[in-house]
């Protein structure tokens, strides 16, 4: 099947209104893709795929102790973001990451949205993320959420939602800057008819906000990236993310707690570190504070850090806004502090410890979807309308035993975008995943990461599910300065 | 640069080496068996000895035979030291520091790991090109690493960890000949004991760089170019001035002068081979010479651990 008579059928397509008429910011790159032959097409999708495993660019499979990489699998069709819906995405994430900010702020101090009554004491109380540690805790700059990786969807009527917030470890921004590199060779001549906003400054973006935190009056603080190690399945991430910015990687059998510092190990002895881009979870951090068994972090961390002498990006503590029944109240922490109205909306969510919405959830089984409070991943989730009746029930057991850890949401049909399968085109759904750093100033790095899920009319995108990923295009606004947009290469 | 990191170029290199001098054992044997007269079997089990673990090989193979021998030292997962465990953990090492070594050094020694292990899923003839292919993939990562990488510490550990490990094989390759003459002293000046000298010059690609030297083949002159030689990159006295070199690029110090244990121990190794003579090294006997140096080579290696690599423990 030819591009032209690709069918978007009837859901949202991000490069089609309808067969054989693209949209307009996706139009270069239809007629390109006119232009080439399924055969030309497929070699540019395996030369693709090569290239990013000759990058590097791979996760560990867990279960295979051979040593196993394999890449997420990559599709050369794009997502093309037109200019207006961008401009207002930015604004609307700006708004979300500002006002989230403020929350983590407060509720781990004053929490006066509590004392006000906008949410409910007991939900921070019983949620997983809410880390007693933190309580009385300012971070640099009154700033928790340095880096965040928030997931959006679009459904049947071209409406964006925000589905999660991402506020602890969220990964994946390695495979935007690599796709990216991939896609310039796969479609030149469309980077050279299209203005394409530019993701390659991500790293110099982040260093800018890490070096930000670095405590005052040193002249050359030290900044690094700490991994789990080589068995994490973002492993590549990391040390990805360490050589694009030139800092040390480090894992923590390389740090110790000494003279109230925290140090790495050198060949030449100790040496004090100011700033750890952590991608390790808050409960592995530092095992007197928090998980006893932790081989991964150090001894004594938290106490550094509670002293100011050491940051941690993002701050522990965050995890309490990943949460999905504080998600919930997203909109009324945009009102109660920023005074504004939310721009990007939430997706309509069921509480169930609110008894009419428990009612309504365990009536409508058939039609929600269920997810667990505080699971990630894809995991702990029961997509209503594809389940069978024991699955529901089972899941309907579990909302009336532990109400307060059940969410549910209608289930959204998410857009769609053509990929190539086999040697056909096909519509598949599409998350995108922007990531945003929060330093001197917020910085939307332009696009971000979309999934796409690749099993035949699979909803759900995540790695671990047999989702796969598409560079994102984001078509530069005419009124933006001439340096903001693509170099042309 | 962080201990760890350190650590691993160091022992990437170690085991990249250490998988090429087993190939050059093998290798040597090979050659000796198809020269020895009809009748005669070349000995497999003082290879199973110098390599270190014979209550293991007893265990799980009886007999030390050429399949058994190639089998064990090559690809067996279950030991240590074998080419293809080797690999697996100079892998691992590299994998570990790849943001700090250059791309090219990790495609290298991935490949090499891969050939290795399709090879391992075959069997492997003893005509086979195999062993040569290790020796030649080992060389082809030592240079990548020699023209990629900047000659920062990194390198220099690296380099560090080549050339202790290529001295302690060196002598463990010379030890094999020791072994191998032992039941048959009578030989000794014979036709077959030149081809067996001249197979073990081979084997550390030393015949011609020994003939421009010295032209004859003796048993003494074989055992100093392999110990004393200045110049030649396989003879242990080369691998430890180019350790020492590195030692002291690290350190900042001057050579002559220690200032940690482990230009100390390194620098009185050296020092001393600077002034030994081969009549001397045969007085003491040159099993006995080549097993003090390997234990000196060892204790070396211990220092470097302790000085760069682990630090005290701090109590908070």
């Amino acid at each position: 099947m030819q591009i032209d008579t690709y069918d978007p059928g009837d859901f949202y397509d991000e490069l089609f209104e309808g067969v054989g008429t693209p949209r307009s910011q996706a139009a270069p790159l239809i007629n390109r893709i006119k232009s080439l032959s399924i055969d030309e097409l497929q070699q540019r999708q395996a030369a693709a795929q090569s290239a990013l495993f000759k990058l590097g660019a791979t996760f560990n499979v867990y279960s295979d102790n051979q040593g196993t990489e394999r890449i997420l699998p990559f599709d050369i069709i794009p997502r093309v973001v037109s200019a207006p819906d961008w401009e207002w995405l930015e604004r609307g994430l700006k708004q979300r990451i500002r006002a989230l900010n403020l929350f983590l702020d407060d509720i781990y101090n004053d929490q006066n949205i509590l004392k006000d009554g906008v949410i409910p004491a007991e939900i921070i109380q019983s949620s997983k993320g809410f880390l007693e540690p933190c309580k009385g805790f300012s971070p640099p700059h009154g700033i928790w959420c340095h880096i965040t990786g928030t997931d959006l969807v679009r459904d049947r009527d071209g409406q964006w939602y925000v589905l999660e917030d991402n506020l602890r470890c969220p990964s994946g921004v390695s495979y935007v800057l690599e796709n990216r590199r991939v896609m310039k060779t796969t479609f030149p001549l469309v980077f050279n008819q299209l203005p394409i906003m530019p993701v390659d400054d991500y790293p110099s973006q982040l260093l800018e906000t890490l070096l930000n935190l670095a405590p005052s009056g040193l002249p050359d603080p030290t900044v690094v990236v700490m991994t789990p190690g080589t068995y994490n399945s973002a492993y590549f991430e990391h040390s990805f993310l360490a050589q694009q910015m030139g800092i040390e990687l480090v894992e923590g059998r390389d740090l110790v707690v000494a003279d109230g510092y925290l140090q790495m190990r050198t060949t030449k002895g100790l040496q004090r570190v100011d700033v750890v881009y952590r991608r390790i979870d808050d409960d592995f951090l530092d095992p007197q504070a928090f998980r006893s068994d932790s081989m991964l972090g150090v001894p004594g961390l938290m106490e550094v850090y509670r002293q100011g002498r050491v940051a941690l990006a993002n701050a522990p503590g965050t995890g309490v806004a990943d949460d999905k029944v504080i998600y919930a109240y997203v909109p009324k922490m945009v009102e109660y502090y920023l005074n504004e109205e939310q721009i990007i909306p939430n997706v309509p969510t069921y509480l169930c410890w609110e008894p009419a919405d428990q009612a309504y959830v365990l009536d409508h089984l058939d039609e929600l979807v269920v997810k667990a409070a505080n699971e990630s991943g894809g995991y702990g989730m029961l997509i209503g309308p594809h389940a069978t009746e024991e699955e529901r029930a089972a899941f309907a057991e579990k909302i009336s035993a532990q109400p307060r850890n059940y969410i549910a949401q209608p289930t959204l049909t998410l857009s769609r975008v053509p990929t190539l399968v086999g040697d056909r085109f096909e519509g598949c759904h599409v998350d995108l995943r922007p990531y945003i750093l929060y330093g001197k100033e917020i910085y939307v790095s332009p696009g971000g990461f979309t999934r796409v899920a690749l099993r035949k009319g699979s909803l759900v995108v995540n790695s671990s599910q047999g989702g796969g990923g598409k560079d994102t295009w984001v078509i530069a606004n005419p009124s933006q300065s001439p340096s903001q947009q693509q170099s042309q290469s | 640069m962080l201990s760890r990191v350190a650590e691993s170029i160091f022992w990437l290199n170690r085991y990249v080496e250490r998988a090429e001098n087993i190939a050059r054992f093998i290798d040597v044997n090979l050659n000796l068996s198809l020269d020895s007269p009809l009748g005669v079997d070349q000995q497999w089990s003082p290879l199973v000895n110098t390599s270190g673990d014979q209550s293991f090989f007893k265990e799980h193979y009886g007999e030390a035979n050429v399949e058994t021998v190639i089998q064990f030292l090559t690809f067996d997962t279950r030991y240590r030291n074998s080419i293809l465990s080797c690999l697996k953990l100079a892998r691992e090492n590299a994998r570990s520091v790849r943001e700090i070594i250059s791309s090219e050094m990790w495609e290298q020694v991935n490949d090499f790991y891969m050939m290795v292990k399709d090879a391992s899923v075959t069997s492997i003839s003893e005509y086979s090109p195999f062993f040569n292919e290790v020796k030649m993939a080992s060389h082809l990562f030592a240079g990548v690493m020699n023209a990629t990488m900047s000659h920062n510490e990194g390198w220099h550990f690296g380099e560090m960890g080549r050339m202790i490990e290529r001295a302690d094989k060196t002598a463990r390759i010379l030890d094999v000949k020791y072994y191998i003459l032992l039941p048959s002293p009578r030989d000794v000046g014979t036709p077959l004991d030149d081809l067996q000298w001249i197979a073990l010059l081979k084997s550390v690609s030393g015949y011609e760089m020994y003939r421009k030297r010295q032209h004859r083949i003796s048993p003494q002159e074989v055992a100093s170019f392999l110990i004393l030689e200045r110049e030649f990159p396989r003879s242990i006295q080369f691998c430890l001035l180019q350790t020492e070199r590195s030692l002291h690029c690290i350190t900042g110090g001057s050579q002559g002068v220690w200032q940690n244990p482990v230009e100390r121990e390194l620098g009185k190794l050296r020092s001393e081979l600077d002034y030994l003579t081969i009549e001397e090294i045969t007085k003491i006997g040159l099993h006995e010479f080549l097993d003090q140096t390997e234990i000196s080579l060892n204790s070396v290696g211990e220092r470097i651990f302790e000085t760069f690599f682990t630090l005290e423990p701090v109590h908070v």
